[in-house]
């Protein structure tokens, strides 16, 4: 007898709908260290591994043990991989938010749950599947302390046996996770998984609409976190010097560096680093050891989150007027100040496009994909040396930590190129140099390096004001040209910066513009407001500060334009203000959200309707 | 036909530089300001021992003793960086090209006050640097603050009384775990140039505070830190020579008189004993006498420790012979199939 108890049939989906094969959520709520990390990875993975278009995003705590956590993964066969609201199927492991995970899923959802927190009482329009979690797992797990990290592994095999997921695709995924040298953990997480499908298998009759069907749309992908697309771009930018001081949630962005460096950047013949990996004191520290290596020619590098890039905001006014290149990766999460650390936002844009005393720019590029992250961080290490000049890697907590389905990514072909940079020959053949002159018309000086085996080599570098000559001044021609010689190479940086990606509808009234992960939120938008609404929208994701001249014509083309911003104050947007003219900035309206969650596709679509009086 | 007489061939070290070479721009600090002294004694010793200039590398922060590296050392690269953070920018600079020699200056606001933290962890890591604080217990530029060295009691020219104690640079670096740690008085040129040629070829970090007092605001009765002061309380606590590696060493020393250290690069720091013995290998003995000193009111003068064979952080990173920023792409990038292979890794 199956104690399954189902809603009306009504309420249900069609078991038949198209939409309800691989095209919905799974929502998995428990508590963090609870081990449910890898439940939830194996459980997408396997999907991934079923052809099908998949995307998981972890909604976490700042708390290490104990506190509620999300994990919800969207099955989409159109390719969208943008958080969805609405949730089609809950698992609920945590006794602490079951009731509220519950009352606010929409009618027809499925529910696996804990038998004993008797969910099933609580609405009579979702379908529940009650599981005796504790009963199954003490037969398939002796040792009574490891239950509590194995117990999550029996919800992969029960929601395995629901939505069709392959046994043996989660055997995969399940060895694949734990490696070759934790096989003994993965054998005993397996024999949960097959508890929960066997126990499933013999409870559930199939009653549910929602399934996963082979397809063929990841063969060749990859799956992996923005933060680790960006430590692979380091490493193959050729990244020297890497310093850091761990916050949330750029840490993983070194530490998976750190281990990539390890396997494949020691010397094979001497076994000697061909880098210096520095965990520093703090950010302060972090950023000046980071220009320090930049001014003595190392491709150096610092990850931080906003209140690491407040602190560094000092040491960043010296970079830009002294002329130093490195990498600074900011990995956006809420603030201001602590905020929520765990939860994403494009919380940044503003403060660090202007960072610091003085009159201050600073390029800034936006990638919106691991794929992205790759490639734009190899272009950040070219275009600082090229530049002579601090570059930020915009990010978030949403690309950086999140597990995402991606193309692989390209080698590199272009060779390193490291910039306006005299050795003892040329300064031989030119008798010397003087730092800050503008020779070629670009704004950008010849520097040398310390230690270049040349008596004509020095120059001295200060943040105080300084000549052609690098030659102490406070004369009022020397400062006003240097800091024009800085905002022309800055429009110089124009013609360099990669440009946005442009897609105008026919017809189109109306336009978006987004900077990084608001683009899977507003590409759905834009299919929702053709497909629901009959509106045609233009889409436009810019992949860099300073604007290029696209912008304004993108803007010119439109009646209105909508700037999509993951923070409260609308930062893209004031970015742009401070650029345009007003008949353009009569033009822009604002989206913005701020709740810490990544962007979805309806939240976006709401909003324009409204403010189109729709 | 008219014959000039040859000029008198010029004056070399043994690398073939004059001391010209070894200059600076001219100093803009007050006349008999103790820096200038410092700046002096450097251009000395890297003449003497024949450094190559454009092998070093300055670094400053910012106060009158961080503009000084622009008066010494022209041919070689500085960086005057920002308020208390010259140790960032000095490791920084040096993990990316570890065969720099790194020159150091900084004050004691910029150590003691607002770079103490960058300060602690250089020490800590042990870089390889000659780290010259310019201790005068006041902040100059910004005219006549107290610093965090000031001592108890001392005052300012308008009188007012500093009522917190000092932090003594040389008894912390002891504590945190320096491995050269060294005081002087910009008014002793013998002393000054012994611990800095130490300092040369010393393989770590080398702190070496040296009481260089500010003429303008803080060389009146009432300073501890003045000219006078120092004449009055300076307690030597050896006589000190410093013999160079390519020096052959000619002259026999009477046992017990003399105590010798080797340096990393084969020099010797000869040690004659004044009152007392005492032997700067022994940490323990170094913070004793510094406390000693302390309670007797005596600014205590010398090499109070070194270690010469602790790993430096650059041998702790096990790093490459060739410098990091020099490193070629083969060197630097991965190849194809290290990609192909984390790809594949990933799916």
């Amino acid at each position: 007898m199956s104690t399954l108890e189902v809603s009306p049939a009504g309420s249900l989906p069609d078991q038949t709908s198209h939409s309800a094969i691989n095209d919905f959520s799974i929502q998995v709520a428990t508590v963090n260290g609870s081990g449910s990390q890898t439940a939830n990875t194996v459980l997408m993975r396997a999907i991934f591994q079923m052809g099908v278009p998949v995307s998981g995003k972890n909604m976490f705590p700042s708390n290490i043990a104990g506190l509620p956590t999300w994990f919800t993964i969207r099955v989409s066969k159109k390719g969208y991989i943008g958080r969805r609201k609405e949730i089609n199927f809950l698992v609920a492991m945590n006794p602490e938010t079951a009731q509220e995970d519950v009352m606010k899923l929409e009618s027809g959802a499925a529910v696996v749950y804990d038998e004993p927190l008797k969910l099933n009482q609580l609405r009579d329009d979702l379908a529940f599947f009650p599981v005796p979690f504790d009963k199954l797992v003490a037969p398939v797990c002796p040792d009574a302390k490891l239950r509590k990290l194995v117990r999550n592994m029996i919800y992969d095999g029960i929601v395995a046996y629901l939505l069709h997921i392959e046994m043996e695709e989660i055997h995969k995924a399940l060895f694949k996770q734990f490696g070759k040298k934790k096989a003994k953990a993965a054998e005993l997480n397996w024999g949960a998984a097959q508890a929960g499908y066997d126990y499933a298998a013999k409870t559930f009759p199939h009653t549910i609409p929602w399934k996963i069907e082979r397809m063929n749309e990841t063969a060749g992908k990859i799956i992996i976190d923005g933060n680790a697309a960006c430590a692979l771009g380091c490493m193959f930018a050729g990244v020297t010097v890497v310093t850091w001081y761990p916050i949330t949630p750029s840490s993983s962005l070194v530490e998976t560096l750190i281990g990539y460096m390890r396997r494949f950047r020691l010397d094979p013949e001497t076994g000697k680093a061909t880098y210096a990996i520095v965990q520093a004191e703090d950010e302060l520290a972090s950023i000046g050891m980071a220009l320090g290596a930049g001014w003595a020619g190392a491709r150096s590098m610092t990850a931080t989150a906003g209140p690491g890039i407040s602190l560094m905001s000092e040491f960043i006014g010296l970079g830009y007027y002294a002329e130093i290149p490195t990498v600074v990766f900011d990995v956006e999460r809420v603030g201001p100040s602590t905020g929520l650390p765990t939860r994403t936002a494009q919380s940044d844009i503003l403060s660090t496009a202007l960072l610091s005393h003085g009159d201050t720019h600073h390029p800034l590029l936006f990638p919106c994909s691991p794929r992205e992250c790759f490639s734009m961080t190899i272009e950040a290490f070219e275009f600082a040396e090229k530049f002579q000049t601090p570059v930020f890697v915009m990010t978030d907590l949403d690309l950086g930590m999140n597990n995402w389905t991606s193309e692989a990514f390209d080698y590199p072909e272009a060779p390193i190129a490291r910039g306006k940079v005299l050795n003892a020959e040329d300064l031989e053949r030119l008798g010397g140099f003087a730092r800050y002159k503008d020779i070629d018309g670009d704004g950008v000086g010849y520097r040398t390096l310390p230690g270049t085996n040349h008596p004509n080599a020095a120059y001295f570098t200060r943040g105080s004001g300084h000549n052609d000559k690098a030659q102490y001044t406070e004369r009022e021609d020397d400062y006003v040209n240097n800091m024009d010689r800085l905002a022309h190479k800055f429009e110089v940086m124009r013609q360099h910066v990669p440009t946005p990606v442009v897609e105008i509808a026919d017809q189109a009234k109306i336009g978006y513009i987004v900077v990084g992960t608001s683009d899977y939120a507003v590409r759905e938008s834009v299919d929702q407001l053709r497909d629901e609404y009959g509106i045609p929208a233009s889409y436009m994701r810019l992949k860099a500060y300073p604007f290029t001249s696209h912008l304004l014509d993108y803007i010119r083309h439109h009646d209105r334009v909508y700037v999509v911003d993951q923070n409260r104050d609308g930062q893209l947007l004031g970015l742009m203000r401070l650029e345009l003219d007003a008949d353009l900035i009569a033009k822009l309206r604002s989206v913005r959200y701020y709740g810490g969650l990544p962007l979805d596709a309806r939240t976006v679509t709401d909003e324009v309707l409204k403010q189109e009086g729709k | 036909m008219s014959t000039t007489a040859a000029p008198p061939p010029k004056k070399v070290n043994h690398i073939g530089l004059e001391v010209l070479n070894y200059k600076g721009s001219k100093t803009t600090l007050c006349a008999g300001c103790g820096h200038n002294s410092v700046s002096e004694r450097i251009v000395e010793c890297f003449y003497e021992l024949g450094i190559q200039p454009w092998s070093v590398a300055k670094f400053s922060g910012i106060g009158c003793s961080s503009k000084s590296p622009a008066y010494f050392l022209g041919l070689s690269h500085g960086f005057n960086g920002v308020h208390g953070r010259m140790p960032a920018i000095a490791t920084g600079a040096l993990l990316a090209n570890h065969t720099l020699m790194g020159v150091g200056v900084t004050g004691d606001g910029d150590t003691a006050s607002i770079g103490i933290g960058q300060f602690m962890h250089l020490v800590r890591r042990n870089m390889p640097l000659i780290y010259i604080i310019e201790n005068n217990g006041v902040y100059g530029l910004t005219k006549g603050q107290f610093s965090a060295t000031a001592d108890l009691g001392s005052t300012l020219k308008t009188g007012t009384v500093n009522d917190l104690p000092p932090f003594d640079c040389c008894s912390l670096a002891l504590k945190w775990g320096a491995t050269f740690v060294a005081r002087s008085f910009s008014g002793d040129k013998k002393q000054l140039q012994a611990i800095l040629k130490t300092a040369i070829a010393h393989n770590g970090l080398s702190v070496i505070d040296v009481v260089s007092p500010c003429v303008t605001f803080n060389d009146h009765a009432g300073s501890t830190k003045s000219y006078s002061y120092m004449k009055e309380h300076e307690s030597i606590l050896h006589d000190l020579d410093f013999v160079p590696h390519f020096q052959e060493i000619s002259v026999e020393i009477p046992e017990g008189e003399v105590m010798e250290v080797e340096m990393h690069d084969g020099s010797h720091l000869r040690i004659r004993k004044l009152e007392r013995t005492y032997d700067p290998t022994n940490r323990i003995a170094a913070e004793a006498v510094l406390e000693e000193a302390e309670a007797k009111g005596e600014v205590l003068t010398g090499v109070l420790y070194v270690n010469p064979s602790k790993p430096t952080f650059v041998e702790q990173l096990n790093l490459v012979d060739v410098p990091l920023s020099t490193q070629p792409e083969a060197k630097t990038r991965p190849s194809r199939e290290v990609l192909n292979q984390v790809m594949e890794e990933l799916r």
